[in-house]
């Protein structure tokens, strides 16, 4: 992303990490138009249910995810199964809450990582330059060489198949994103006078970078992360589905397509729903990304 | 008379760029004293924000700067980064010329009131939020219970000025450097930022050190006058005395360039001809006398030293 280094205006005073405050104090009308554009708003929705069924998929489930039931294997959707059984007549509905739990968690928690591994080096390298930066930057390009799904299975592939490592492949993976974006809005931020203030009252490097630059790098940090939470369900299903991620018998989106695979035409349910699951809620996250993209850039509103 | 608080000699800054040098601050020498205002004027690009800044300490690496700034009886020319940053804002406070940039958007000015104070004084989070209530009623604030919670965003260009002035003397600094604290502002509250600079001076006995290119704001606020031409010193004095009678023909010509009201009809503004010289190749001769109307072979010959003004030809005492 290439953020163009104009000088700060007065409507840059409006980004921030703390929007919920700030809109409450400017008469909350980033809430509003948040909730004005549609799309993000449906894509808002439709994020909070898939996150819902996630965390309440213990008591939601209506059948054990792992209770095999070969009476009813490949059951077509029917009023006992909504989404149909698998091969081994596993219910589908069951298995899609528990896999969502994996794809959310892989989701959240690889996008943490990728930020307490990027953001100090996107800030060290935005902030003393020299050395630091092209020691960073050289790593960061190396990185950024690879496509990023065959960055994370190869990288799944040397740390060995299981879901704490397609997590840790994934999140290093998104490193080099976030190294960029920290390093951009650093180089962006240490140049604007109220950084200049806060040197010139005695602030040292700590008080500049987190208390002056971090928090106004919040906003351009906030819509990296919605976009990574989607990329990284994509890349958990990926890694599960070749078998690098989430080990049967436990429930995966990826896992469920993977042995979908040898039934298509007998049962087409075990890919369908899998499927649409991965893509609704890929599709949510991005759309409620763009939404808050377009909140949070002040250069979106003159756009 | 008092000691000066704040005391530079010979300070000169120059600037490695590409290979070539150029030298922004040539040899600057004055001193202030508790609760004076000395003025610092000249044209854009004279070298008075790098005088400032050389003086805070605030120059990048890239600058060379030489001499001595003596404040109280610390050196800072040389100073580790680290006792610097103990007496900025502390000590030594600068307010600058953008009011609209200089405060972080994201914070409340209260917020940003007590990181200072929070900083220098070791005050906690309670206390600090006191005093900033406390300062900005100082500076002129109205109802500044309620501002004090309120983010940059929702205060005016005025209101954001008086807030960083807040800032600078919170911790009741020895010295504060303006650097065109009034320019970015509309007249009447320029006025209202002075009257400010004016009671500080007066209730903590702060020395002002005022950068700035309008001589009305000079002659409304300033004990002495420092004029400043491409890097040089070339005039000091008490302000009406300067005022009254100018020596140096730069000086002159500033003062001449001030339109008055009313005062002798429609008339072309006498303007100073020619351009600021290139800071790079600085001869030794009269910087000026290239637009000087008195310039003589030994100006460009020789450097004048400074006496009340740097030139080989002064305007006699009686000339005007």
């Amino acid at each position: 992303m290439t953020t163009p280094t104009t000088p700060t205006t007065s409507t840059t005073a409006l980004t921030s990490p703390t929007r919920a405050r700030l809109a409450r104090a400017a008469g909350g009308t980033r809430t509003r138009a948040l909730l004005r554009d549609r799309l993000a708003l449906t894509g808002g929705v439709i994020a909070a249910l898939f996150v819902l069924a996630a965390l309440l998929a213990p008591l939601i489930s209506p059948y054990d995810p792992a209770q095999a039931d070969f009476e009813n294997a490949l059951a077509q959707p029917s009023w006992s199964h909504w989404l149909g059984t698998d091969d081994l007549g596993r219910d589908q509905l069951s298995r899609v809450f528990h896999g969502l739990r994996a794809s959310l968690q892989v989701g959240l928690l690889a996008v943490v990582l990728a930020f307490v591994v990027g953001v100090p080096l996107g800030l060290l390298a935005g902030y003393y330059g020299r050395f630091a930066d092209s020691t960073v930057s050289r790593i960061t390009e190396t990185m950024l060489a690879f496509p990023f799904l065959v960055l994370a299975v190869g990288l799944a592939a040397i740390l060995g198949p299981s879901l704490l490592n397609a997590t840790i492949a994934i999140g290093i993976s998104q490193v080099p994103a976030v190294i960029r974006i920290t390093r951009a809005e650093t180089l962006r931020l240490k140049n604007v006078d109220f950084v200049a203030a806060a040197v010139a009252n005695g602030g040292g490097d700590g008080t500049v970078l987190f208390r002056h630059i971090l928090p106004n790098a919040a906003s351009a940090l906030t819509v990296q992360a919605t976009v990574g939470i989607p990329a990284a369900i994509i890349g958990e299903a990926l890694l599960s589905f070749l078998g690098l991620g989430v080990q049967p018998p436990e429930p995966s989106l990826g896992v469920m397509l993977s042995s979908a695979q040898s039934f298509l035409a007998a049962a087409p349910w075990m890919a369908v729903f899998p499927g649409l699951a991965i893509v609704a809620a890929t599709l949510a996250f991005n759309l409620l990304g763009d939404g808050l993209r377009d909140v949070l850039d002040p250069r979106g509103a003159t756009r | 008379m008092t000691e000066p608080v704040l005391k530079v000699s010979d300070l000169s800054v120059s600037f490695r760029s590409g290979g070539r040098t150029v030298h922004a601050v040539d040899d600057i020498s004055y001193e202030v004293r508790p609760g004076e205002v000395l003025a610092v004027v000249g044209e854009s690009g004279c070298g008075k924000s790098v005088t400032s800044m050389a003086t805070m300490g605030l120059l990048p690496p890239t600058a060379t700067v030489t001499g001595s700034v003596r404040l109280g009886g610390r050196e800072l020319v040389g100073a580790s980064e680290k006792e610097l940053a103990r007496v900025r804002g502390n000590d030594l406070a600068m307010i600058f010329q953008e009011p609209m940039t200089s405060l972080n958007p994201v914070l409340t000015v209260g917020r940003q009131i007590g990181e200072v104070l929070r900083r220098h004084q070791g005050l906690s989070r309670k206390q600090a939020a006191e005093r900033a209530v406390e300062l900005l009623d100082l500076v002129g604030i109205p109802a500044p219970r309620r501002r004090v919670g309120e983010y940059p965003h929702q205060l005016s260009g005025g209101m954001r000025q008086r807030v960083m002035i807040a800032i600078a003397v919170a911790c009741d600094p020895s010295v504060l450097i303006a650097d065109e604290p009034t320019t970015a502002l509309d007249v009447t509250v320029q006025a209202g930022i002075l009257d400010v600079l004016r009671s500080l001076r007066e209730r903590l006995g702060t020395a002002i050190v005022l950068i700035t290119h309008d001589l009305g704001v000079v002659a409304d606020i300033a004990d002495r006058v420092l004029v400043m031409y491409a890097g040089r010193v070339v005039e000091h004095g008490e302000v009406h005395e300067l005022y009254a009678q100018p020596r140096h023909p730069y000086t002159n010509g500033l003062l001449g360039a001030v339109l008055k009201p009313g005062a002798e009809g429609k008339r072309r503004l006498p303007e100073i001809p020619g351009l600021v010289p290139s800071l790079e190749a600085q001869p030794d001769a009269c910087t000026f006398a290239p637009r000087c109307p008195r310039a003589t072979e030994r100006c460009t010959a020789e450097r004048p030293q400074l006496d009340r003004a740097a030139c080989w030809h002064p305007h006699e005492v009686e000339a005007r």
